[in-house]
Formats: C-alpha cells, sequence, structure tokens
C-alpha cells in the first residue's frame, strides 16, 4: 500500500527531473560521472542514498523491484530499501531475478545473466576511482579531461611489485568504450567480465558523492591489466557447500571457534534456485527433499 | 486561452515516470523506436516531443524555441506547463525544432572538457522516424540499428567531439528515438 504522504516513489516531481536529465546524460557519456543536486534520504550516508535515488526516478507503478545486499535479499540493507519502495511506491517486489524489473544492487551483479528491459542500480560510495591516488577533485576531474591515466596503472604495477599480481580484488577499475576509466562499485572483480556486453541498463548512483554513471547496453568494458598480467576474474577455490555450484561468487562463513568454515553463494536467489531444481553441495541437510 | 491551459500530465508521477522510462530506453539504445502517450502540446508540435519537454524541462532549464516551434501558442503552453526560461540557440540546455531549424546545430552547447554533461539535448521534430537508412553503431546497440535521420554529416562531426556533443532525442507523432552524442552515424 503506498502511503499518501508521500509523491509516487518518495521524491518530489522537480528532484526527478533533475536526476532524470543527469540519467541521460550519463548514458550519452558511458563512464562520465555527472554531478548532480543528491537530496537527502531518510537513511544515512552509506546505506545507498545515490542508489535509491537512481531507483526513485526510474520506478513506475509496474515496475518489479528487487533490492540486493552483497547478493543477498535478506540482509537489512535490502530489507529496509525494498520496503522503503513498497511503502513509498506501492511497486511489487520480488527476491527473483530473471522476474524483476529494476534491480538495485549494493555490490554484487547477480549471477543469472540480465536481459533487456532490465535496470541494474549500483550503490556507490566513491564514484572516483583515482580518489584514493588523488585527493583533489579539481586535479581528479583534469586527470579525466586528459585521459591522464597513467597513475592508475602505476597503481596496479605496485600491486605486482609487492604481491606479484595484482591485488585489487575488488572496485576494480575498469574503461568504459576506450575512454573514461570508471570504478564499477566495491564489486568483486570476479564481476567485472558481467558489466561488458550486459543487456541491461546499468546506473551507478553515488548519494553522499553526488555523482551519476552509467554504462548503456552492449558496452565495451575493460577491466585494466597488463600484457604479461593479464585480468583474472578470481573467486574462492571451492563449490557452494549448499548447491554445489562450481561457478558463482562465494562468502566464507566461519561456523565455529575452531576455524572450520563454510562455503555458500553469495547470491542467494542463485543459491535457492539451484537447490530448488536438486543441487546439492557438501553441507546440504541429508536425504532432505527439495 | 483553453489551448495552454490543457494538454499537460494529467497524473504527472506516473505519466512522466512511463514517459521517462521510454526516453531512459531510447537513450540506452540508440535508434530504437518508443512510443509516448500523455500530453496534448498545441500544434505544430508532436505528442512526444511535448512529453519529453513535461518530463525533462522546468524552470531550472533554458529552452531554445526553433522555427514553426517559436510561436505565442507553445510559448504560453511552455510557459505554463513547465515554466522553462526561453532563451537564445546558444545557452538552451534544451531545443526545440525541426531539423532545417535547428541549423547551424553547431551553435549548441557541446559541454566543457571538464564537464561534457553540461551541453544542450535538441528535441528533433520529425515528419518521418522509420528504422531504416542510417547506420547507427556504438554504446547501446548489439550489432547496429537503422535509424531515418535527415542527414549524417552533423552527427559524424557531433561524434568527432566526443566526450564533447549535444545528444538528441527524435520525435514524429507520439513516438520518439534518442542519438546520443556516443553514436556512430555512417550513410545507407
Amino acid at each position: 500500500m503506498t502511503d499518501q504522504a508521500y509523491n509516487f516513489a518518495y521524491l518530489d516531481e522537480q528532484t526527478k527531473r533533475m536526476i532524470r536529465r543527469a540519467l541521460l546524460k550519463a548514458l550519452a557519456i558511458p563512464g562520465y560521472q555527472v554531478p548532480f543536486a543528491s537530496r537527502e534520504m531518510p537513511m544515512p550516508y552509506g546505506w545507498g542514498t545515490g542508489g535509491v535515488q537512481v531507483t526513485a526516478a526510474c520506478l513506475t507503478p509496474e515496475d518489479r523491484l528487487k533490492v540486493i545486499d552483497q547478493g543477498a535479499d535478506d540482509t537489512t540493507n535490502a530489507v529496509s530499501i525494498r520496503r522503503f519502495f513498497q511503502r513509498t511506491a506501492g511497486v511489487e517486489t520480488t527476491e527473483r531475478t530473471t522476474d524483476a524489473t529494476v534491480i538495485q544492487t549494493r555490490h554484487r551483479i547477480p549471477e543469472q545473466p540480465l536481459a533487456e528491459g532490465q535496470i541494474l542500480v549500483y550503490q556507490v560510495p566513491i564514484p572516483e576511482p583515482l580518489r584514493f591516488l588523488e585527493p583533489r577533485e579539481t586535479e581528479t576531474r583534469k586527470m579525466h579531461e586528459l585521459e591522464e591515466y597513467g597513475l592508475m596503472h602505476v597503481k596496479l604495477y605496485e600491486d605486482i611489485a609487492r604481491h606479484g599480481e595484482i591485488a585489487t580484488a575488488y572496485a576494480y577499475p575498469v574503461r568504459v568504450e576506450g575512454r573514461y576509466v570508471m570504478d564499477p562499485s566495491p564489486i568483486p572483480k570476479f564481476d567485472n567480465p558481467k558489466l561488458a556486453g550486459n543487456p541491461a541498463i546499468q546506473l551507478f548512483g553515488a548519494g553522499r558523492e553526488a555523482r551519476i554513471h552509467a554504462v548503456p547496453p552492449y558496452s565495451d568494458v575493460v577491466s585494466l591489466d597488463f600484457e604479461d598480467h593479464p585480468f583474472a576474474a578470481s573467486k574462492a577455490d571451492h563449490e557452494c557447500d549448499l548447491c554445489g555450484s562450481a561457478g558463482s561468487y562465494l562468502d566464507e562463513v566461519i561456523t565455529d571457534d575452531r576455524g572450520t568454515r563454510m562455503f555458500v553463494c553469495s547470491d542467494t536467489d542463485f543459491c535457492a534456485s539451484r537447490q530448488a531444481q536438486g543441487h546439492r553441495g557438501r553441507l546440504s541437510p541429508q536425504g532432505a527433499t527439495p | 486561452m483553453n489551448a495552454i491551459l490543457t494538454g499537460g500530465f494529467a497524473d504527472p508521477s506516473t505519466q512522466s515516470a512511463h514517459a521517462f522510462r521510454a526516453l531512459l530506453e531510447a537513450m540506452a539504445r540508440p535508434g530504437r523506436i518508443f512510443t509516448v502517450a500523455g500530453a496534448q502540446p498545441p500544434a505544430p508540435i508532436s505528442v512526444a516531443a511535448g512529453v519529453a519537454l513535461l518530463t525533462l524541462t522546468d524552470s531550472t532549464t533554458p529552452l531554445h524555441l526553433a522555427g514553426d516551434a517559436d510561436c505565442e501558442a507553445l510559448r504560453g503552453w511552455i510557459g505554463f506547463h513547465t515554466g522553462a526560461p526561453l532563451v537564445p540557440a546558444e545557452q538552451a540546455q534544451f531545443a526545440l525544432g525541426g531539423w532545417e531549424a535547428l541549423q547551424p546545430v553547431t551553435r549548441f552547447r557541446t559541454g566543457e572538457p571538464s564537464y561534457p554533461d553540461r551541453s544542450a539535448t535538441l528535441i528533433v521534430e520529425l515528419d518521418r522516424l522509420e528504422p531504416e537508412g542510417a547506420r547507427l553503431t556504438g554504446p547501446g546497440i548489439q550489432t547496429e540499428a537503422r535509424l531515418s535521420l535527415p542527414e549524417t554529416a552533423a552527427f559524424r562531426a557531433n561524434r568527432a567531439l566526443f566526450p564533447l556533443g549535444f545528444d538528441c532525442i527524435l520525435t514524429c507523432g507520439a513516438r520518439l528515438a534518442a542519438l546520443p552524442r556516443s553514436t556512430t552515424v555512417e550513410d545507407a
């Protein structure tokens, strides 16, 4: 049920128009961070205020919304944002990736390949990939203007010099359509290949930093690397202990105080679907029926 | 007078949401044609151009009206429904008119090297909008798209400015398509 005290999807129409204009420019300049007049939302910065504003600007009453937090539908951030739009927009919600038309995500891309007609909205803490290398906004803006991305390669090179490999495991920088270097938000680098050639529209909202960027469908998105140290999408070298999947991104869960651990899919919908199809992992309950 | 007061969105929040989704999909998938509804702007402006104005413009977006679009009825309609200030082409964030009337398109803002988003969006009224003719490739297009463009040279020159450039929303009746600066346009 919609809370009638609010406009549809919480934000007022003028704010939505402002965000919508920024979204169209973001799509027209793939990977470029468009400044926008980010509003205070009824949740703290760092809880997805940017993603929530982008979702609010995109939602229609007919949408089915899915919200994930590190792949999971049932964690605090996901549940609270899903409830927020249930109340303020009255939209249907779902946990199934294939049924959703809009998916707001914190730091994962669903395992299930996305399709045309779907929109993936990322929550972004720090949109500027060069920020930890150069703290001044005036300088990073100039570096983007001049395509001066040598510093990022130096950072990756230092990884190799120190660790023998590129140790950056999340928020791994990408180059979009051969022009802008973009931070894909702190998704594991395992998800980076899914950014490229994706049929869905990918929108990124950073509330505190007041930036929106986007990757249009079927875009060319290349993870930065070196010829002799090519990019590799890595994950824990295990199978899921609940569904047996060998190809999905895994969370490591400590299960007692003697170092026993289990590995489970980070994407809860993917794992549950596989279990429903009868797939079993090492720690699945014995004799349990799907 | 009545023509000025009517023809806006009856239910702005949901109608503009539907309209924006069409605009978002159009800008994300250049060359693909979408049908929109909800606005009845005065002649000679199309439904799709009216929808784009109501969805994207307001008192913060300077608008340029070119050619036929610069008429008393439309100026009143825009003033009442959006409040967008009317300005010369060089200052416009949005511009509306036929392709001929918008010439020379090099007048419009293409952004600044450090802020390429500070550029104009042209709402181009066309007599014909069909998925045939000029070949489009680039972000948002899987292999190639075809679109009946009034010309290709201006869009090629615009693409050469990337990441600067203007973006176009092409309208015809109740249908619209988009052509962002990132799209490569070739003759059929």
